[in-house]
């Protein structure tokens, strides 16, 4: 019997060790291959060497003095954050003038026209999954482009300089609300940036979302842009930011068995994985919980059976009560 | 036919909100489980508004009924002497599946010191000392959920507490229902619902 009981447990674990391993297999082999990419750090140095810091120095040529000042922080590259951007493999002279690498920088550098995602992305072939022209097309729509057309660019929340794909790759949901959250916050949370944008006041977040039961919650795992922007079927996001009117403002449109969810946050993981049996919504349920929205078959279906004998019960029990009296 | 007083006014108070806010809760809980942007039972932020506000209602009442209990000697309903019991249970529901068409008398007649029959004795046992407190428990848990344990053997502890919640909230509903209809079986299909109201039971010899 003690034997008996042993050899199970051995195939057992052999079995999920087997299972483990399979498993990684797979995940290596079904792993993207990875380019070494080529970084450009010497070229990329001669302007680094003062825009990676919060200062830059100059020699006073009346008392050959060496003059430390303060770099204005919009002008200083993160190093670490560029390296591993999307754009990590340019030199800053792709985008900027050639004609910074003199200095003291000209000032009419000051009004260089920057280049826009359209210039270089659209109609590129090699970047069609990410249709850039849809993309374009439903920015325009936005409330930020209407408020703004000169002033509001991709810029303001694709920083070309850190900017790198998170929702396509991202295996954690709760990593890509948190980065997609930090763009919008990036203004919306900071009057220095909102200013140069617009003359409102800078609106509070949490007062104004006083009517959302569970904000932290709802903020820690759901993005802006799932109320906030028109959902649709062939963008991984949304750009058609909305304005607050038509915001999502209905609990069911997320908590429901159809929910947006699996049409925006979960949208890069659903794929064909919707399934009548088991958990309804299981892509939401891997992740995190939203009631309403994670449903089990079985449990549905035993609960409306016996729910039905009961009912069923009932009333045979009454009518022979009330005939055979 | 004799009235004896059965219900102290504390019962009946406590019963009378259990009632209601159950109610709620059922009503609510439906709606939010199977909640639809087509279909709205209730709107999904009116019913967890209402559902958080049984709930915690139903709370402090459970505390009424587990401490009047206690304090007031109620609970002695609720002890299971346990010789005897089965046979009891398989007469009690031999009466209700066969005798009460045959006109026969409850095996179990029920009086001042036996307020009720081994099947009630049971189901209630279960309910309100069984599933009444996994519910409020779970449901407490659910109200803050920053509370509950995040992995349970890699699954969402939410997912775990509101599955629970869930299944012991469709058993309490399912009693209700028959509960409800147990209570037609009286001399007259409204004697228990009048006694529950005035606290006087009519016993007929």
């Amino acid at each position: 019997m003690v034997r008996r009981f042993f050899f199970s447990a051995s195939c057992l674990l052999f079995g999920l060790l087997f299972a483990t391993l399979l498993n990684a297999q797979e995940v290596s082999q079904t792993a993207p291959e990875n380019k070494k990419p080529v970084f450009f750090r010497n070229e990329n140095n001669t302007c680094l060497r003062c825009h990676a810091n919060y200062h830059y120095e100059f020699p006073n040529s009346d008392s050959s003095r060496i003059i430390r000042k303060e770099l204005c922080s919009n002008y200083v590259i993160d190093t670490t954050l560029f390296y591993s951007s999307n754009h990590k493999t340019f030199k800053c002279t792709d985008c900027h003038s050639e004609e910074f690498s003199t200095y003291p920088h000209n000032a009419a550098l000051k009004a260089e026209q920057n280049y826009a995602c359209m210039d270089c992305h659209a109609g590129d072939e090699a970047y069609s999954k990410y249709h850039f022209e849809e993309i374009s097309t439903h920015f325009e729509n936005s409330i930020h482009y209407k408020a703004d057309k000169d002033a509001f660019t991709c810029w303001q929340c694709h920083d070309p300089h850190t900017y790198k794909t998170n929702a396509r790759v991202s295996h954690n949901v709760t990593k890509t609300v948190l980065y997609d959250n930090n763009i919008c916050l990036g203004c919306h949370a900071n009057i220095n940036r909102m200013e140069v944008l617009t003359t409102k006041d800078k609106t509070n977040i949490v007062e104004k979302h006083d009517w959302l039961p569970n904000q932290e919650l709802h903020f820690k795992n759901v993005r802006c842009v799932e109320c906030h922007a028109r959902q649709n079927d062939t963008l991984l996001v949304s750009h058609k930011i909305l304005p607050k009117s038509k915001a999502v403002h209905l609990c069911a449109e997320c908590h429901s068995q159809n929910s947006l969810l699996m049409a925006s946050l979960y949208k890069y993981k659903v794929k064909q994985n919707r399934q009548q049996f088991g958990f309804i919504n299981s892509v939401i349920l891997n992740e995190s919980f939203v009631i309403g929205a994670n449903r089990n078959y079985y449990l549905n279906v035993i609960s409306i059976t016996l729910a039905i004998i009961t009912l069923s019960g009932i009333i045979i029990h009454l009518l022979l009560r009330i005939f055979k009296r | 036919m004799d009235k004896v007083y059965f219900y102290p006014v504390w019962i009946r108070v406590w019963h009378t909100i259990n009632a209601l806010m159950c109610l709620a809760l059922i009503i609510t809980g439906v709606s939010m489980q199977y909640s639809s942007i087509e279909n709205p039972i209730i709107r999904f932020d009116h019913a967890v508004a209402w559902h958080n506000v049984s709930g915690i209602i139903l709370t402090f009442n459970y505390f009424i009924f587990y401490i009047g209990n206690i304090l007031k000697g109620n609970g002695v309903h609720y002890k299971i002497l346990w010789k005897g019991f089965w046979p009891s249970i398989i007469k009690q529901f031999q009466y209700y599946a066969f005798g009460i068409f045959k006109n026969q008398k409850p095996p179990f007649p029920i009086n001042k010191t036996k307020k009720f029959n081994p099947l009630q004795q049971l189901s209630y046992l279960f309910i309100m000392y069984g599933f009444v407190p996994v519910m409020v428990v779970t449901g407490w848990a659910l109200l803050f959920p920053e509370l509950v344990v995040n992995d349970v053997f890699g699954n969402i502890g939410l997912f775990i507490t509101d599955l629970i919640h869930v299944i012991a909230g469709f058993v309490v509903s399912l009693f209700m229902i028959v509960h409800i209809y147990f209570c037609t079986i009286g001399h007259k299909p409204g004697s228990h619902f009048k006694a529950m109201a005035s606290g006087y039971h009519e016993v007929h010899e």
